[in-house]
């Protein structure tokens, strides 16, 4: 194998699939997104504005965004908070791995333990009732009512505080302790310590984090869809959500606008994000 | 002085270890549930169908333990070993496929300054990072056109050509110092030599981190069965699960627990790659 030419080979297999299955389809959906979906002709930004109009779609932007903005500093803040405090100790090996552990657990398998937990006649209304908090006239059915929001925020923190704590520590530990032994030396506080020297260190892993954590937060459809179905409480009713029942139904040109949209969307914002953190793009 | 800053140190270990075993509870139900006599767990779950009063009642050791769900699931259920092949296939072939497409891709990234290097990385890095809904159009034109509907194929082909591995091990590739692979060329090493002797053996952990992380990813998969497969014959157990009804609680939690112990097997024996695999998807140094 010639050294000048012999990426192509490696690259080839990899590069082809990506091709057929990402690119030109998506292509594809670019083009079908300005056209009718039975007759194929040219709409215009037809689709684009039936999208921008459709009830549902506004409301599930509306609930996306508002989960994205209470849980992504929720999680982000929290994750830090554990990972300080686990780094001061030398089991934070075992911590580590108690809180990783939710990664690993399937989201078919807690269903059942989601509906013991947040039913009507479930734990959490059993505790309330134990210290006399519950409301009078019996507990709510949290996954049936507005609550049902923030089992959802609740059940994205347990499955995505372990991967935040394993990145914050890990830049932690990439941050060189004769700085803070330095500073330490000199009289500075355990707060001064944090805030002057850990802190401006973890912005790299802050946008890792930042992105990673967003790009997760789509997957707490697995879990809203399986504990609350297709068309769950309104106030937990995502994107993804959307997109499923779409797809059901066949509405490919609406699919292929909001597709594009949101793609755009997200695209923008990685960039933003990284730009905004790394103003000069050669590193 | 001293002493109390003791004190504080220990309190704060217990609250962070008993914070990290109330993350872990929801395992310990269902472990405990797969042991409970049919009886038994009628009654505690009674409340859960709004037909009776009060709440959930647990029990951490049941009064009658029983394996007589296991028996029930292992022996008289051969639609859970339909179910169960189906999810044991498709996460190897993914994980097959994944390792065969990505890791020579890495090589190729890490090592080979060619022309449109830079973009095409750049665009690798944005499909890994959009979410499904967003392919989901575009995959199912692919599939569609292929004839690969409601076929295992659909939901394998796709995530083959899923891009994070690339990323994770072109990471590892990338840590390979440059000499080495000249002082191979050096020797008369061909380039598929340097790759098969040098390249593999020492990125062989990122490897690993890539298939730790896709085997729970697989493991788990909803979207892309929930969208592309209409038979449930050909469910994985990851949608097949949440179907068993609740007058079937045992063979739920059996099947729960039975669906968690290969993750479970995966998760500890794989710890330490897994965290080095999290800790390598840092976008930047």
């Amino acid at each position: 194998m010639n050294r000048k030419h012999a990426w192509i080979l490696f690259l080839i297999p990899s590069l082809l699939g990506v091709t057929v299955f990402c690119l030109l389809p998506f292509l594809d959906v670019v083009r079908r997104s300005f056209l009718t979906a039975v007759t194929g002709e040219w709409n215009g930004v037809e689709n684009y504005l039936t999208v921008f109009q459709n009830q549902a779609f506004q409301l599930a932007v509306k609930n996306t965004v508002r989960f994205t903005l209470v849980c992504l500093p929720l999680l982000i803040g929290t994750g830090l908070f554990l990972a300080v405090q686990i780094s001061k100790f030398c089991q934070g090996q075992w911590l580590k791995s108690l809180f990783l552990f939710p990664m690993a657990v399937p989201a078919a398998t807690v269903v059942l333990v989601w509906k013991m937990i947040f039913s009507e006649g479930g734990f959490l209304n059993g505790a309330l009732s134990m210290f006399h908090l519950l409301p009078e006239g019996g507990g709510i059915d949290y996954m049936g009512t507005g609550a049902a929001f923030w089992v959802l925020v609740f059940s994205y923190l347990w499955k995505n505080l372990g991967y935040t704590v394993v990145l914050w520590l890990a830049g932690i530990l990439a941050v060189p302790q004769e700085m803070l032994e330095a500073a330490r030396l000199d009289g500075a506080s355990e707060r001064q310590c944090f805030w002057k020297i850990l802190f401006p260190n973890l912005k790299g892993m802050l946008y890792t984090i930042t992105v990673l954590s967003f790009l997760n937060s789509f997957k707490v459809f697995r879990e809203a869809y399986l504990v609350a179905g297709s068309y769950p409480h309104e106030s937990m009713y995502l994107l993804q959500h959307l997109f499923n029942n779409w797809f059901v139904n066949l509405d490919l040109d609406k699919m292929a606008a909001a597709a594009v949209c949101i793609g755009g969307v997200l695209l923008a914002v990685i960039l933003l994000l990284g730009k905004f953190w790394d103003p000069d793009p050669g590193q | 002085m001293a002493v109390w800053k003791r004190i504080r140190r220990a309190a704060l270990f217990v609250f962070l270890t008993a914070l990290g075993i109330f993350f872990c509870t929801p395992v310990l139900f269902l472990l405990t549930g797969s042991v409970t006599s049919r009886y038994e767990l009628n009654q505690y779950l009674a409340p859960l169908s709004d037909a009776a009063k009060g709440f959930v009642y647990w029990k951490w050791m049941p009064d009658y333990p029983t394996f007589s769900h296991y028996e029930n699931v292992l022996l008289f259920t051969p639609q859970f070993y339909v179910v169960f092949w189906n999810s044991v296939k498709i996460t190897a072939l993914i994980l097959a496929g994944q390792l065969l497409a990505a890791v020579p891709a890495a090589w190729a990234f890490a090592v080979y300054p060619f022309p449109c290097r830079r973009l095409l990385f750049t665009v690798y890095l944005v499909l890994m990072l959009m979410p499904f809904q967003v392919t989901m159009l575009s995959s199912y034109l692919v599939l569609n056109g292929l004839h690969l509907m409601n076929t295992h194929g659909a939901v394998i082909l796709p995530a083959v050509f899923s891009t994070f591995p690339v990323f994770l091990i072109y990471r590892s590739f990338c840590g390979i110092p440059k000499e080495l692979l000249e002082a191979a060329r050096v020797d008369g090493a061909g380039e598929w030599q340097i790759f098969r002797r040098v390249g593999i053996p020492l990125a062989s952990g990122g490897i690993l981190s890539s298939a730790v992380l896709g085997f729970l990813e697989c493991w788990n998969l909803i979207e892309q069965p929930l969208a592309f497969l209409k038979d449930q014959s050909l469910w994985p157990l990851s949608l097949y699960l949440p179907e068993i009804s609740l007058d079937q609680a045992g063979y739920a939690f059996v099947a729960s627990v039975i669906t968690l112990i290969p993750a479970l097997f995966v998760f500890l024996l794989g710890r330490d790659y897994l965290e080095r695999g999290i800790a390598a998807s840092a976008l930047k140094e």
